[in-house]
């Protein structure tokens, strides 16, 4: 039988001792003071989707209309409507792509499931507004977003992309400039949907 | 008494017009119609007429941070008579919505089960579909399952101590040294997943993306770093006389009524049952990893406290073990499709040993994309059931040191 209060007293030696190992130990400041310091995200980091484009933002939209991921979101929270030509025909574009980030839970389905590779996860998370109702629905020129800045956001991710969509580009037009098959080859604007969501091994 | 003659005699002045009127008679307006049914007073309730018993109802909102959960105590003085949880206020139909949805649509929403520990709901729904579609993990991805299952439990764990001695008054201290540890860990979740606790990681057939470039050096230097964690804390609380003086011998739970009322997890291990679903289920590749289940003897509520901070020792041996094997390889199926999935008719029960218990998730399809019934058992809710069991004769601030040990998250709880 020990002391009374001595494992009161052991308990006061290790709060003193990362109460002083606060001044000089900086691992034991872990307090990071927020708006005016800032943590490096990691580059998974994921807070609500970006339709990429390449060059143009309306005409360059990767986005076809398709509308998987649209079915595929778990809380519905994607509204598509496709375009049509004067004639009505259907045009692979997106007359009104829309998110409501107030029912968007952050899931990432809708990229995974996107064959196009239009639909990626931003980062950007400072998104309050005093707008409760319209300043939380995204519309199709807020959530497009250039390829480049999907470069800079998720750097490996995206390279990867890039180069998957290189090489099912360059495949796709060495066979339209070959002889012409007995069955019409598959538009040659439509890469094929990736193998599995998973990227190749990076450590 | 004399009448003084000085004095005017006031009873001879007039009144005036003021005329005394007849009291006028008002009908009685009709009795209210009564309710149709009779009273009864619920026998040892609070309205049974016996003015000694007080009832207090605790919550729906309790400043002890458990969430929208209220109690129900009949109160004896100050001892408790009865002590009745009421849940449902975090009700958000999850098991409809996992059968409206795909499969794969339900997998997010797993995570806000228990939104401490996302990382193993993920698992045991994953296993549940994996057995029902008859898919086979590669073992990278195993390794990676139990790395991050093993990381939840250290978190949770050592956050449910801290709310524990929360819930006893120190405010703080012992919560911050926690938090300041689940944060290393939640950073690592961040760098794989891409969130910190709403982690949507593991997919049917494997993990939805490989590790990235670094992280199992940055987890390494986590978990080695752990055991000095456990050290502090344990010479912060173990032999502290106030911890011991409220947690030995409260909240005492028999093996065999553990046993019989379903429970699971830590709170079973600590009334000396020998039953963690990592060894009994061989689910997983838990069987390649050495470790021990540490086990209680009294079954109070320090011996709940102890065997949580011995399994986070064990998870860390897990997780060194862990880190040292893990192969390279694959880590998803690439013949398993993430749109029109349909398992073939049938049904499955997976589970595995949640932070909180025994998690499992029943599913049985049609045949067709979305689960024709999506079932949860949800460890702490069940966990739950007993509170009145352990909390009888004590008093009301030693109850709220018996929840804070049962370890409850209310999204699991009301689903």
């Amino acid at each position: 039988m020990s002391l009374l209060g001595a494992g009161i007293i052991k308990g006061l030696v290790e709060t003193a001792r990362n109460f002083v190992g606060s001044y000089h130990d900086p691992e034991r400041l872990t307090t990071v003071e927020y708006p005016e310091e800032r943590l490096a995200l990691p580059e998974n980091a994921r807070s609500f989707p970006m339709l990429i484009f390449d060059n143009d933002p309306v005409k360059g939209l990767r986005c076809v209309a398709c509308k998987i991921c649209e079915k595929e979101c778990p809380p519905q929270c994607i509204y598509i409507v496709q375009d049509r030509d004067p004639r009505g025909k259907p045009l692979k574009f997106p007359r009104i792509f829309d998110i409501d980030l107030s029912v968007c839970m952050s899931c990432q389905i809708c990229v995974e499931v996107c064959p196009f590779d239009a639909i990626k996860m931003n980062t950007e998370f400072e998104l309050s507004t005093e707008d409760r109702f319209g300043g939380l629905i995204l519309r199709r020129e807020d959530l497009a977003k250039s390829n480049e800045y999907y470069l800079e956001i998720h750097p490996t991710e995206a390279a990867e992309t890039d180069a998957r969509l290189a090489a099912e580009n360059a495949k796709a037009e060495a066979k339209s400039r070959a002889p012409a098959p007995a069955t019409p080859a598959p538009p040659a604007a439509l890469p094929k949907p990736p193998a599995a969501a998973s990227p190749a091994p990076t450590t | 008494m004399k009448h003084d003659p000085g004095e005017p005699d006031l009873s001879a002045l007039s009144t005036g017009d003021l005329v005394v009127e007849p009291p006028v008679t008002v009908p009685a307006p009709p009795p209210p119609p009564g309710p149709g049914y009779e009273v009864t007073p619920r026998p040892g309730g609070a309205d049974a007429g016996d003015d000694s018993l007080l009832e207090v109802a605790i919550g729906p909102h309790h400043p002890s941070t458990h969430g929208v959960f209220r109690l129900n105590a009949v109160l004896d003085g100050e001892r408790i008579v009865r002590f009745k949880p009421v849940f449902g206020y975090l009700h958000r139909n999850h098991e409809k919505l996992g059968e409206g949805g795909s499969y794969l649509g339900a997998m997010p929403y797993t995570d806000r089960l228990d939104y401490f520990c996302s990382l193993t709901n993920n698992w045991a729904y994953a296993l549940a579909v994996e057995r029902l579609a008859g898919l086979q993990v590669p073992d990278r991805a195993e390794y990676i399952r139990i790395i991050t299952a093993e990381l939840t439990r250290i978190q949770n764990h050592a956050s449910l101590i801290g709310f524990l001695l929360q819930e006893l008054g120190a405010m703080g201290t012992p919560l911050m040294y926690a938090f300041r540890e689940r944060e290393k860990i939640l950073d690592l979740f961040e760098s794989l997943t891409g969130a910190r606790m709403m982690c949507n990681y593991m997919r049917f057939g494997g993990c939805r993306c490989d590790l990235p470039a670094g992280w199992l050096e940055q987890c390494r230097r986590v978990v080695d770093d752990l055991p000095g964690f456990y050290d502090e804390f344990e010479n912060l609380l173990t032999t502290n006389e106030i911890l011991m003086a409220r947690t030995q011998g409260i909240g005492l739970l028999a093996k065999e009524l553990a046993i019989n009322a379903g429970i699971t997890g830590p709170l079973l291990r600590a009334s000396g049952v020998n039953y963690d679903l990592r060894k009994v289920d061989h689910y997983g590749l838990y069987d390649r990893l050495d470790f021990r289940v540490p086990l209680g003897a009294h079954g109070d509520v320090y011996d709940r406290y102890m065997v949580r901070i011995l399994e986070m020792r064990e998870s860390t041996k897990i997780l060194q073990q862990a880190l040292r094997d893990i192969p390279g390889g694959p880590v998803l199926d690439p013949k398993v499709k993430l749109r029109n999935f349909r398992p073939k008719a049938g049904e499955a029960y997976g589970r595995i040993e949640s932070p909180k218990g025994e998690l499992g998730f029943y599913l049985i399809s049609d045949g067709s994309t979305n689960p024709y019934r999506y079932r949860i058992r949800p460890p702490s809710f069940i966990n739950l059931t007993i509170l009145e069991d352990m909390c009888r004769g004590l008093t009301l601030q030693d109850a709220l040191v018996i929840l804070g040990a049962v370890d409850i998250v209310m999204g699991e709880v009301d689903r």
